[in-house]
């Protein structure tokens, strides 16, 4: 067995080395492809702080990542376009800066996980799952006959937006640019795991009733994180539409909710570095299975499945043994 | 805007709800007696409407296509329980998700494998093509129609079934009182089997009847499966009667949001805002009402338990 923390500092190593490498030997598609899995786990560690520290089992999560997406199309196509966003009741132009769309999309999933999540933890257990699936699946029906952005076809954006300071549109400095998001919201989940407010989520999800006995109210720790949860997921989504340079609805659909959740899986639930591994392999996976085969998602399912019913606790579970159980 | 589309389009509402009343009952009814969230009853759908399509391509007969998908659905539905499904009951409802979210990706795949990635054709039968004249003079597809009527016979069985007989017994037994049933020597493994199969039976004979009325395609399944989902937080988990309710809510909600949601906006705003603002509120109407429904009443309207 080895040690997680050991296991995290060499998924960390990867992260830097193989891209360094696939520079050196000037392979850009491998360092999209490590984009692609870098922004994904941003997305998977949002995901896991309601997941893994609250018991939130939310298959909407898709919502936050398109709000996310959304955000950055509107914002640059009224940009690449010279129209303003809306004149009513004031002016908002729209941007190619790169700090303004997260913020934007930010402050809207935020917003958008705030009334979901009021509405969803009126709920628990199955109902949750299901209430998640079906706002999930209103955004996406919503983005598809919203014909000023592209409805089904979506929006495409011609230049990547900008970064003061950066030449975003050189993968490798784009690259990094993810890859110190990935590191800050990281460092954010484990500061969050140990605060009192995370300690006290833990609680909540183990045991309600005596975090009720306390004086704390376990909805409303619940419903912060289901908000903090969205905004992280919902900046990998203004990251990744960055990324493809188009967003569309797909972004919004169930699938995506489902993927963000295999991630973790596959990683390992409430593992800090879970999503990060799991978006790796993932990733990998999808390229390699995806040549070898046009119907690689039967094998994503039979692993999938293998996982949940034989292997308990992903990847990182299987490498370093079961979580301890108190810290 | 005349009364004759009005009545036409409540048929439609009602056509489709009672559709969605297949799917949604067998959902219920799983969760109700395994306590059981299954993702991949929208695969079993797609099963159904695939062994519809082929088996009446093959033999010509419109009938034979729907014993098939009876067959088929449940014969699928009774393999994935004994191989996957018997596994997860004692899991949490993360594991669930996750092993049915598997078995959809295997399901969707396989079938694209198997029949292509183009959508197959299945016509309605002969004898039910056509309109219908209603009294009052309203024309309506006869086919529309012999749906409503199927669907509301299936629910009169399933009635039937769950209040009369046996089965039923055990059934409402198991939704109760797992152990206390098992102790009573119920063979509660075969019962689990039973009551899946029964649910997959009824979303295959949905897929099938829908198939004939649109194409039969891979991914057909989950948007009914989401909207089956939204029709139990309505009514209820694990309540059949909250299941019709809410999927005739759904449905006529649905349809009629569709049409007149554009049209009452044309009394306030220009004929093309209107119908833009009022297509896309459409689309959202149904959630509007589950979100409505949830703050009134968090359980469903005939939930038990939330």
């Amino acid at each position: 067995m080895i040690r997680e923390s050991y296991l995290n500092a060499a998924t960390l190593a990867l992260l830097v080395a193989i891209p360094v490498w696939a520079m050196s030997a000037d392979e850009p598609f491998t360092i999209t492809l490590m984009t692609r899995a870098v922004v994904f786990a941003i997305a998977a560690v949002g995901l896991n702080i309601a997941l893994g520290l609250g018991g939130l089992v939310s298959l909407g999560h898709a919502v936050f990542f398109g709000l996310g997406g959304y955000a950055m199309g509107i914002l640059a196509h009224h940009a690449q376009t010279y129209t303003a966003v809306t004149e009513w009741p004031f002016l908002i132009e729209g941007t190619k800066s790169m700090p303004v769309i997260w913020l934007v999309a930010v402050v809207l999933s935020s917003l958008a996980a705030l009334v979901i999540g009021i509405l969803s933890l009126r709920t628990a257990g199955v109902y949750f799952i299901m209430i998640t699936l079906a706002f999930g699946q209103m955004f996406f029906f919503f983005a598809i006959s919203w014909a000023e952005y592209g409805g089904e076809d979506g929006l495409s954006i011609y230049v990547r937006n900008g970064f003061p300071g950066l030449n975003t549109l050189d993968p490798i400095q784009f690259y990094g640019l993810c890859l110190a998001l990935l590191c800050l919201v990281l460092a954010f989940a484990w500061r969050l795991g140990g605060s009192p407010f995370g300690l006290a989520l833990n609680a909540a999800r183990q045991v309600p009733v005596r975090v009720e006995t306390v004086g704390l109210d376990p909805v409303r720790l619940k419903l912060v994180a289901f908000v903090v949860s969205g905004a992280i997921t919902g900046l990998a989504g203004a990251l990744f539409a960055d990324l493809n340079r188009f967003v569309s609805p797909t972004m919004f659909s169930w699938q995506t909710s489902g993927e963000i959740m295999i991630f973790i899986i596959i990683g390992g639930v409430g593992r800090l570095f879970g999503p990060v591994v799991g978006a790796l392999v993932f990733v990998a996976l999808e390229h390699w299975l995806g040549g070898l085969s046009d119907f690689w998602h039967i094998y994503l399912g039979l692993l999938l499945l293998v996982i949940v019913l034989f292997g308990r606790g992903g990847l990182i579970g299987m490498i370093c043994g079961r979580e301890k159980v108190h810290d | 805007m005349s009364l004759l589309l009005l009545i036409e389009q409540v048929l439609n509402g009602l056509q489709f709800g009672i559709m969605l009343f297949l799917m949604a009952a067998g959902l219920t009814l799983i969760f109700g007696v395994m306590g059981l969230i299954n993702l991949a009853h929208g695969s079993l759908y797609m099963v159904g409407a695939f062994c519809a399509a082929a088996v009446a391509a093959a033999t010509g007969s419109f009938l034979l296509g729907l014993v098939a998908a009876l067959a088929g659905a449940a014969i699928a539905g009774a393999l994935v329980e004994l191989v996957v499904i018997r596994r997860l009951y004692d899991k949490d409802h993360l594991d669930q998700v996750l092993a049915t979210f598997a078995l959809i990706l295997i399901f969707s795949e396989g079938t694209r494998w198997i029949f292509g990635s183009f959508p197959l054709f299945l016509n309605v039968p002969e004898f039910l093509s056509g309109p219908v004249t209603l009294p009052g003079g309203i024309e309506y597809p006869l086919y529309r129609l012999t749906l409503i009527v199927v669907g509301l016979l299936v629910a009169l069985g399933l009635w039937l079934l769950i209040s009369r007989t046996r089965l039923g017994v055990q059934i409402r037994a198991g939704e109760n009182d797992r152990e206390m049933i098992a102790a009573l020597g119920i063979d509660i493994a075969k019962l689990y089997t039973i009551v899946f199969a029964l649910g997959a039976a009824l979303a295959g004979l949905a897929g099938a009847l829908v198939g004939a009325i649109q194409s039969v395609q891979v991914g057909m399944g989950e948007p009914v499966l989401i909207l089956a989902f939204v029709v139990i937080v309505i009514g209820g988990i694990g309540s059949i009667k909250g299941a019709l309710v809410g999927a005739i809510l759904v449905g006529l909600t649905d349809t009629l949001g569709g049409i007149f949601l554009p049209e009452l906006l044309k009394l306030v705003l220009d004929p093309s805002t209107a119908t833009s603002v009022g297509s896309s509120l459409a689309s959202m109407a149904i959630y509007i009402l589950m979100a409505a429904v949830l703050i009134l009443r968090p359980a469903g309207l005939f939930g038990a338990r939330a």
